[in-house]
């Protein structure tokens, strides 16, 4: 069987590891090799590994920081940020990364998206979705530049699209709960579950092994992606990258 | 020596620090002309079927691997689609495979797959290794293999299936022929259960 992945999610500022709260008030939290060889050791799922200001900084992917931590990967890998061109996509393909991650470029022209498929396949395409809860009214905004720029495409009509153009998974990532450790928003999920039937992976709000199994309970077949839990230990916030081993995944999956 | 063959298709580099790390000879292989010295070839392989086989022939390697895996048999290990060319075409694309395995590679049907997600099949999964094989000696198999693919092999020929997976039915996840070896899953992104298979390639101890 089929099961389901449980995923650190990195991200990238200035060349060293950062975590957010809100997509905010970056704090720094160590080197992003160092932080792949200790989930080399843990033998964690899959990795995603985000620039966060390469899109922002209208600037392409870090290519020889991209190398660096393919080298190191023992596990899936999975790079976004600033990829604007079929080349770059598959530059870090042939770097060793699985999978690429579309954001901005990818809803600015969907055209993108398959044109990198063609070369890349389809399944190693992701598309990233950052959302916001309206302040009225219910539903979600989607955002990008790193929750900066509000997008035009309507939540609804984005997952429509991506499943009519078969890309190989959608990030969902909720702005609201980034870094909060307050859970994942379900009701957010099941928005996307029901529109698409490609593989998801939620990240935003795990705060505990608890909550990434809630999840998996009620998805069944998912991705749960957290940043905080994997690299923050205590109320305090201290740094200390960790993850659950082989025996404490059992009974999550 | 195994020679890792870098034709601008997939995880060549992983591959070639699970080797440095077994301290297993290993040589990062772009020429043609550089494939004689190999005594096995490993084929890694992300990428769609025709811009895959589209590269092995402007590189000028389609015709030497032929010359070697299929003449001079010469063992060969691919990987995801360096599985998938082995066999005579793909749904995928248009261009013909290398044809060394009897086979097509079709995709997954969606409609026997009963819940979401449907494609592509996509995280760990488990092989069944109905043959008992070296290659898989050693393996953990409660913990599994990387895949991520929305196409599978299909052999003509039950002799030709080394083992088997399960999504939304059975279906072939490793062929083999003699010499030639493929798995539709990554190896290289398999944390011990791949390095032990890597290391199992090496120590094959073939006629």
């Amino acid at each position: 069987m089929l099961r389901s992945r449980i995923i650190p999610c990195l991200l990238i500022q200035n060349k060293g590891l950062v975590k957010t709260v809100n997509f905010k008030d970056p704090k720094y939290v160590g080197d992003p090799i160092n932080a792949v060889k200790i989930f080399n050791e843990k033998e964690v799922d899959e990795l995603m590994v985000l620039d966060i200001d390469a899109t922002r900084e209208n600037r392409g992917p870090n290519l020889e920081m991209i190398k660096n931590l393919a080298d190191e990967c023992r596990m899936p890998f999975c790079y976004g940020g600033g990829i604007t061109t079929v080349e770059q996509a598959r530059k870090i393909i042939n770097l060793g990364a699985e999978k690429v991650a579309l954001s901005y470029s990818a809803l600015h022209n969907m055209s993108l998206c398959q044109e990198i498929g063609s070369i890349i396949g389809n399944q190693s395409v992701v598309v990233v979705i950052d959302v916001k809860r309206k302040k009225l009214f219910g539903g979600y905004d989607i955002y990008t530049h790193n929750g900066i720029k509000k997008s035009r495409w309507k939540l609804d009509d984005l997952v429509a699209k991506l499943e009519e153009i078969n890309v190989g998974e959608i990030v969902i990532n909720s702005i609201d709960n980034d870094g909060t450790m307050q859970g994942y928003d379900q009701s957010l999920v099941e928005i996307i579950r029901e529109k698409c039937s490609m593989p998801i992976t939620v990240l935003g709000g795990a705060g505990s092994l608890d909550d990434i199994k809630k999840l998996i309970s009620k998805f069944k077949i998912i991705g749960a992606a957290a940043g905080s839990l994997f690299v923050f230990k205590g109320k305090y916030r201290a740094v200390l990258i960790s993850y659950p081993n082989r025996e404490e995944r059992k009974p999550i999956y | 020596m195994i020679g890792i063959i870098d034709y601008g298709s997939g995880n060549v580099q992983a591959i070639a620090t699970i080797y440095k790390n077994l301290n297993i000879n290993y040589q990062v292989i772009t020429k043609p002309e550089d494939l004689d010295k190999a005594d096995k070839l490993v084929l890694p392989g992300v990428g769609a079927f025709d811009a895959t086989m589209q590269q092995l022939i402007d590189s000028g390697l389609k015709d030497k691997l032929n010359e070697l895996v299929f003449d001079k048999k010469v063992p060969i290990l691919g990987i995801c689609v360096g599985l998938q060319v082995m066999g005579y075409g793909s749904d995928e694309g248009n261009l013909p495979g290398l044809g060394w395995i009897p086979g097509q590679v079709k995709k997954f049907d969606e409609t026997k797959i009963e819940l979401k997600p449907k494609l592509p099949h996509m995280g760990w999964n488990v092989i069944n290794d109905t043959r008992n094989h070296n290659l898989f000696k050693g393996i953990d198999n409660d913990f599994g293999f990387y895949f991520v693919h929305s196409f599978y092999f299909e052999c003509e020929k039950e002799e030709n299936i080394l083992a088997t997976s399960n999504y939304g039915g059975e279906f072939t996840s490793s062929i083999y022929a003699n010499h030639i070896f493929g798995t539709q899953f990554h190896p290289e992104k398999s944390h011990g259960n791949g390095v032990q298979l890597f290391k199992n390639f090496a120590d094959l101890k073939l006629c």
